[in-house]
């Protein structure tokens, strides 16, 4: 049955096509194979057999990707039974990798990728070294068949959340990540001598400092969260010190800032929605994102809320509002996070050869009375069904018949 | 829809605090009671007359009128319409392309009881010592200089109700606020305003006080709670009642938790009512007619959709979002089409943020609601997801004679969207609240900033 499904060949035809890694098709076609794109371009040969989708005065682009929150991680926000994203026992967890706590069968799954988001990071929730988020695809009956790539980047927090685990000052926690990456590059020379206990007690647990080594050696990104100008400079500081693969996350006040980041080359992720002050961030403000790409910053835009993913649409739309170019807000939500996550190989544009996450719309993507019209994910057509679409046609008459 | 014939607000005012001044003289005050209670000194602000022309006008009280034109005069509409002529005096707005909304009205706000920069010295939204807190008052929490209300103005709110937070059963009196710089909440308190009650069905009160191991815990206490509390009104209201007629002896004691309660019963304070499950509404109106009061409003109410026409029979309303679910468990029922099945019911439907960043863009949360409905075939109107955030809450605060749509007579709050409100691109240009230019996007001398904000938010006014 499997296999089946996997040689199903998929035309989508007559459509407004947006690969994103390259300039609009009109009247396209995008042939979907053995789980891949096999052709995206206006002469495509449609074999015999494909199963024709007429997507004339539609719209295609990717899937999009919310390169945060908790999917699959929480159920019922306020429940605690439901949650497994935080590590609450350390808040230096290198080591903890989320993946073994997601939960394919969550309803939020199903709620989202029928809304268009069909990837997503799953991102560890606490302390100052959180952990480790994996990407996901909205798709699977196993922890294995979701994910995209585990781990992504290890998660850290420099914001006012996490002062106490520096002791209650900023520049204690700024001196506690420096703590355990030194003793991560001193665990990874001496390991040896720290097997025989001939070393001083380290900052971290053997596997936490271990689990940094893909990071100190710039493999791995490193994602600091951080809002305030002087937390993501600290955090730009860091990543220079340790020749870090750095991602800035939350960023509200980076847009003051946005020409040293985008001389460092660090990317962003960034909600858009976000313009109430705080002390974390009293600067925030909805442009960020634009001033940021403006000033040349390769930016990804989120719904930080996970129940919520599905308004990743309204965000880049409002992000539009604020001063991007549509082009540049559709590719902050599908191949710029690809790109970021190491993973842009496989996905974020429609190109031959990459899996094919697919979204017919039925106009265009960010505005709200667009309608999801179909939703393909590895290849393979999602039915528009939820538990919320099943309460729906309950209570659509009522009485409902139970 | 009815034409409203009242006399100018300003008029009102002043007539109501000289008939409180002239009974302060002629009789000897016998109960502090009798006194002014935190009078609103809400006065208009003077603003020359704006006709704004060739606009796409949505009045929320009827069709669209494309190339309308609509005169704003001493806080007032006095026209609206295709063919209204520009007076000499009045400062011309070309709406060419534009669209002009009535002012969207937020029936259910935190703003200023909690407000930023968030920290606890200013969380004053929950008075959590007892459950029943009906003698506190949100407005004696609210501060003007909350930096979320200029955002708030930006996304075209024109006026709001601040209510209590949910952790008691009875949060106490809420505030219906014109949106607008001031010092005083006292000068934004909409004149002749009813107050609200804050009631709060389900996890929170439960949860609040179960966590002390005190009362209540369940579902069947807070029902129980409620329910003292208005026995004891209901004795409340008959002494004072009986003292009112005949003036013997002694006015009874003042009991500020018995007063509001009894306001309730009299008909006099709207009970607006944070309940998310089905259930627990089908309880709440039946507590409302074992005491003889109404249920203005379910606030939240994400499973509105599943009693709908019980709520309709009511002539309850149902206060939700668009699409908000899953935060906590009872509201893991929420679906997108909660506003348009409700609107298919005939029950009165309302929108609100509950939220300071979803109150900067109730239009779209209007929108999405009402393509979420059209989208499965429910038929939903513009003109009435319009009246989600704008007739329909003034309904719910009793201000509808006098605001929420854009009728002669109405009073002047205006928005000018750069495009259709129900797009996602859409932007208020300009925020007219009772004639005064209050926000304008493209004039830095019309973009309102809190104290809080000076020389410590260094964001420009212009495109937060």
């Amino acid at each position: 049955m499997i296999a089946l499904l996997l040689l199903q060949t998929i035309a989508i035809t007559g459509a407004t096509v947006y690969p994103v890694s390259r300039p609009k098709l009109e009247h396209a076609t995008v042939l979907i194979q053995n789980g891949k794109i096999a052709a995206v371009g206006t002469r495509v040969a449609i074999p015999a057999g494909a199963t024709r989708i007429d997507a004339t005065s539609m719209w295609v682009t990717p899937g999009l990707l919310d390169g945060s929150g908790q999917m699959g991680l929480v159920e019922i926000g306020a429940v605690t039974a439901t949650r497994d994203a935080g590590m609450l026992t350390d808040t230096v967890a290198a080591a903890f990798n989320i993946a073994e706590g997601l939960n394919p069968a969550s309803t939020l799954i199903s709620i989202t990728r029928i809304a268009g988001v069909t990837t997503a990071l799953a991102m560890p929730e606490t302390g100052l070294i959180r952990g480790q988020a994996v990407l996901i695809d909205l798709d699977g009956a196993t922890i294995e068949a979701m994910i995209v790539k585990s781990p992504v980047a290890i998660v850290a927090e420099l914001s006012e959340a996490t002062k106490g685990a520096g002791g209650g000052s900023r520049a204690g926690a700024a001196a506690r990540l420096r703590r355990v990456l030194d003793d991560a590059l001193e665990y990874a020379r001496r390991k040896a001598d720290w097997t025989r206990g001939a070393i001083q007690p380290l900052a971290a647990s053997a596997p936490d400092l271990a689990a940094l080594a893909p990071v100190l050696r710039g493999e791995l990104p490193l994602i600091v969260i951080a809002n305030r100008r002087s937390d993501i400079a600290t955090a730009l500081r860091i990543a220079r010190e340790y020749h870090l693969k750095l991602i800035l996350a939350g960023a509200a006040e980076a847009w003051q800032m946005a020409a040293e980041i985008a001389q460092a080359r660090v990317p962003v992720l960034v909600q858009p929605l976000n313009n109430v002050p705080s002390y974390d961030a009293l600067s925030i403000r909805y442009a960020n994102a634009a001033l940021l790409v403006r000033a040349g910053v390769k930016v990804a835009l989120l719904e930080t809320n996970t129940h919520n993913a599905r308004n990743l649409r309204q965000q880049a739309g409002n992000a539009v509002s604020y001063g991007m170019r549509w082009e540049e807000a559709l590719r902050a939500v599908t191949l710029s996070p690809a790109e970021m996550f190491g993973v842009a190989a496989r996905y974020g544009s429609l190109d031959s050869g990459k899996v094919a996450n697919v979204v017919v719309w039925s106009g265009d993507p960010f505005e709200l009375n667009t309608r999801v019209e179909h939703v393909f994910i590895r290849g393979t057509e999602i039915p528009l069904r939820s538990r919320q679409t099943e309460l729906l046609e309950r209570y659509r008459v009522l009485p409902p018949k139970y | 829809m009815t034409e409203p014939r009242l006399p100018p607000l300003a008029a009102c005012l002043v007539a109501a605090i000289v008939a409180a001044a002239g009974s302060a003289r002629a009789q000897t005050v016998e109960s502090s009671s009798d006194r002014p209670q935190y009078p609103s000194t809400y006065v208009r602000h003077t603003y020359p007359p704006v006709a704004i022309t060739n606009a796409t006008i949505m009045t929320a009280a009827g069709a669209e009128i494309v190339h309308g034109s609509i005169l704003l005069r001493e806080g007032r509409i006095v026209a609206v319409g295709s063919d209204v002529q520009v007076p000499p005096d009045a400062i011309h707005v070309d709406g060419t392309g534009k669209y002009v909304t009535p002012g969207i009205i937020d029936p259910h706000s935190h703003l200023g009881v909690y407000a930023a920069p968030g920290t606890d010295a200013e969380s004053d939204g929950n008075e959590l010592t007892n459950p029943v807190m009906s003698e506190v008052w949100a407005e004696h929490s609210f501060w003007p200089q909350d930096p979320q209300i200029p955002l708030a103005i930006a996304g075209g709110v024109t006026t709001i109700q601040v209510l209590p937070g949910s952790g008691n059963l009875i949060g106490g009196r809420s505030a219906i606020l014109k949106l607008i710089p001031a010092r005083t909440v006292q000068e934004m308190k909409f004149p002749g305003a009813r107050y609200g009650l804050k009631m709060a069905c389900g996890e929170n009160p439960k949860r609040v006080y179960g966590q002390r191991n005190q009362f209540p815990s369940t579902r069947m206490g807070n029902m129980a709670g409620y329910r003292s509390a208005f026995i004891l009104a209901e004795a409340y209201r008959r002494r004072w009642d009986a003292w009112r007629t005949d003036h013997k002896g002694d006015p009874p004691e003042r009991n500020l938790r018995l007063e509001t309660l009894a306001d309730v019963l009299r008909g006099t304070i709207y009970v607006q009512n944070h309940c998310y499950r089905a259930d627990e509404m089908a309880q709440m109106l039946d507590l409302a007619r074992e005491f003889g009061f109404k249920i203005r409003a379910f606030h939240h109410a994400v499973e509105a959709y599943k009693v709908a026409d019980l709520l309709a029979q009511a002539g309850t309303a149902a206060v939700v979002w668009a699409d908000w679910y899953g935060f906590k468990e009872e509201a893991m029922d929420g679906i997108q089409q909660n506003a348009a099945l409700l609107q298919q019911a005939g029950a009165r439907i309302t929108l609100h943020s509950d939220d300071p960043g979803g109150i900067q863009r109730l239009n779209q949360e209007a929108g999405k609601a009402m393509y979420d409905g059209q989208r499965v075939g429910i038929p939903v109107t513009r003109d009435q997801a319009l009246r989600w955030i704008t007739a329909n809450p003034a309904w719910v605060l009793g201000i509808d004679s006098i605001a929420g749509t854009l009728e002669r007579g109405k009073m002047a709050d205006v928005v000018i969207w750069s495009g259709d409100p129900f797009s996602v691109y859409a932007k208020a240009l300009q925020v007219y609240n009772d004639g005064w230019l209050v926000y304008d996007r493209d004039d830095a001398a019309h973009q309102p900033r809190s104290d809080f904000e000076l020389n410590q938010v260094s964001a420009p006014g212009s495109d937060r």
